[in-house]
């Protein structure tokens, strides 16, 4: 398989990796042999149709399922087969698909929550900061109830509540899903946004176009399957790509 | 239609009470004086007060696991029944009435530690396994676990019931406001007040509060921000134990006695009192409580003008078509649809 890591990549070891992982729900394969690896300071996207097995790349990961045989490793360590809990508080934080804000909550607490098991104060204050100053509706709607935001600016939350966490790697579950046009141009100069706060992120998109255009690397997945790993620019350019998912002909 | 003709029933017995003659024979009824009725309000709220307790160990519970933890009457009850044999032993030896003060603090020492105890134990043993388990699983499950308790009581304690002691500081009444309160029900009302208000704060304003209502909202999602579910579960069920456990020694001290089916009645009636006000809502919790303690009160009183024998014993069927009728009318209670500070 094409390994198409940016060069100073190549000496780098990843922060994120897949070795080889299957998952099942019951009997039922979902993610066959999965190989993936994302490099610090990297985005990385992930592309694919429909129940291709996006969402559960993301969920293996964060140890919502464990792969019934493979291993994830992060940091150097294998973490499939721990608890979402542990993983999360290692460093891996996501934006999940269609945001799932506490709605009952206000941005505020939603925010707060972000930075749960955080201790270090004064930290967690400049990302406060650091997300107010990135998303400015955010801030102005501190003690709405996160519920009443709009589709928008409730993904704007999401972001911000995942960024809370300072997390080494930030996995996005389709950000722009379900999202008006303007909206979704958006959402997408905020990720370059992030991206350029250094982050590494790990995108689910659809939207193959948009995320291949921000992105450093992709992969695509078919069936549970990786069909294609290459850089972004080589993925706009293969004519399988160009006709299965760029709406091309 | 069934509603209204209950209306019209309970106010026609409400006239009928009302305007019995002042002054009766022997052997007759006669009107309730002023006096009569507030006792039966003072009771109400006192016995309100208690209800609110346990009823929000059922809410707490409920908003986070969407489970009826049907064995938390007897999670009272073990509390009470523990702390009985200790305040028994400072009865006898006097420690009761020379250092009330001590004596009142383990006697709710112990009784919080046991309801506390056998409540994280009826999680761990009999629920957590069940987590993913269909909903009417761990519902029969705490159906069983109420009358494991509720039997492994009277086989280690006898089927009588015991009497509670009353410390002498509780005994007779305080005069406030130019009317005479019964020590005990003021305590309780004023406890309960107090409880409820640190609970609420604790809820909405604590960062352990708000992982609370984290998980009561989307577990997976307040997994997702590093929060220890279960962690936060046996958290709620242990806050619902301080809270029976609390509740359980003011109630046997209040009615003077303790056997193992004290669990179960206000059982019933705070597990009503929890969906009348919302059940997963604190709030709700507390002003269902608050109804069902003064329905339980005045209730019979008001229908006493049918001359119903024994009118007094129907507090429970009262409770019972409380909760039947929310459950057809109002199922999310009455701030349940609210939401506003659902857990
Ligand atoms: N909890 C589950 N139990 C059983 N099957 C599941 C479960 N979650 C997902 N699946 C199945 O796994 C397959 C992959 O689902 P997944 O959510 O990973 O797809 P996806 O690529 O994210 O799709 P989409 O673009 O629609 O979000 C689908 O066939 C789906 O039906
Ligand atoms: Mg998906």
């Amino acid at each position: 398989m094409m390994a198409g890591k940016g060069a100073d990549a190549e000496e780098r070891k990843p922060v994120l990796e897949l070795r080889q992982v299957n998952t099942h729900y019951g009997l039922v394969a979902v993610l066959r042999d999965v190989d993936m690896a994302i490099y610090p300071g990297e985005m990385v996207c992930l592309l694919g149709g429909n129940a291709s097995g996006k969402s559960t790349t993301l969920k293996t990961i964060l140890g919502y399922v464990t792969p019934s045989s493979g291993e994830v490793v992060f940091d150097g360590e294998v973490i499939s087969g721990k608890s979402t809990t542990e993983i999360v508080r290692r460093g891996v934080s996501m934006v999940p698909e269609n945001r799932r804000l506490f709605g009952d909550m206000t941005v505020e607490e939603n925010l707060l929550l972000g930075a749960y098991t955080r201790t270090d104060k004064a930290a967690v204050e400049q990302d406060r900061q650091m997300v107010l100053d990135t998303f400015p509706v955010v801030g102005e709607r501190l003690k709405q109830k996160a519920g009443t935001l709009s589709g928008g600016q409730q993904q704007m939350v999401a972001m911000g509540r995942a960024l809370m966490a300072n997390p080494k790697v930030l996995l996005m579950d389709e950000p722009s899903m379900g999202l008006a046009p303007i909206l979704v141009d958006q959402v997408f100069e905020i990720i370059k946004t992030i991206r350029s706060l250094g982050r590494t992120v790990f995108v689910v998109e659809q939207n193959a176009n948009m995320a291949l255009s921000i992105a450093d690397r992709g992969y695509v997945i078919q069936t549970g399957r990786v069909v294609l790993a290459d850089t972004a620019a080589n993925l706009l350019a293969n004519p399988m790509m160009r006709e299965a998912y760029l709406g091309e002909l | 239609m069934i509603l209204a003709g209950l209306v019209v029933l309970v106010v026609v017995a409400a006239i009928k009470t009302f305007t019995l003659p002042a002054e009766a024979g022997p052997g007759e009824l006669s009107r309730y004086t002023a006096d009569t009725w507030r006792s039966f309000i003072i009771g109400g709220l006192s016995e309100g007060a208690v209800l609110a307790l346990i009823a929000l160990g059922y809410s707490l519970v409920y908003g986070i696991l969407r489970m009826i933890n049907f064995a938390h009457g007897e999670v009272f009850m073990m509390g009470a029944f523990a702390s009985y044999f200790v305040a028994d032993r400072f009865s006898d030896n006097d420690f009761l009435s020379s250092s009330p003060a001590i004596a009142m603090i383990v006697i709710l020492a112990v009784a919080i530690g046991v309801s506390v105890l056998v409540a994280i134990l009826l999680e761990r043993v009999c629920y957590r396994p069940l987590r993913n388990a269909p909903r009417l699983v761990p519902l029969i499950t705490a159906i069983g676990a109420s009358l494991f308790l509720q039997n492994t009581a009277r086989g280690f304690f006898g089927p009588q019931a015991r009497g509670y002691p009353q410390p002498d500081f509780l005994d007779g009444s305080w005069n406030l406001l130019s009317f005479d309160i019964a020590r005990i029900d003021l305590v309780m009302i004023v406890v309960s007040i107090v409880l409820v208000a640190i609970l609420d704060y604790f809820v909405s304003s604590t960062r352990t509060g708000r992982s609370m209502r984290a998980v009561a909202l989307d577990a997976d999602i307040a997994k997702l921000m590093g929060i220890d579910v279960d962690r936060v579960i046996v958290t709620t069920f242990a806050i619902g134990g301080v809270l029976a456990g609390v509740a359980g020694v003011m109630f046997a001290m209040r009615f003077e006695q303790i056997s193992f089916t004290t669990g179960f009645r206000p059982g019933i009636a705070a597990f009503t009192a929890a969906v009348l006000g919302g059940i997963g809502s604190i709030r709700g919790a507390a002003l269902g409580a608050l109804l069902v303690g003064l329905l339980r009160s005045l209730g019979p009183a008001l229908l006493v003008g049918f001359n119903i024998p024994s009118v007094f014993q129907l507090e429970d069927a009262i409770t019972f078509l409380v909760l039947v009728f929310v459950l057809l009318y109002r199922p999310g209670g009455l701030l349940g649809s609210a939401a506003a500070e659902k857990l």
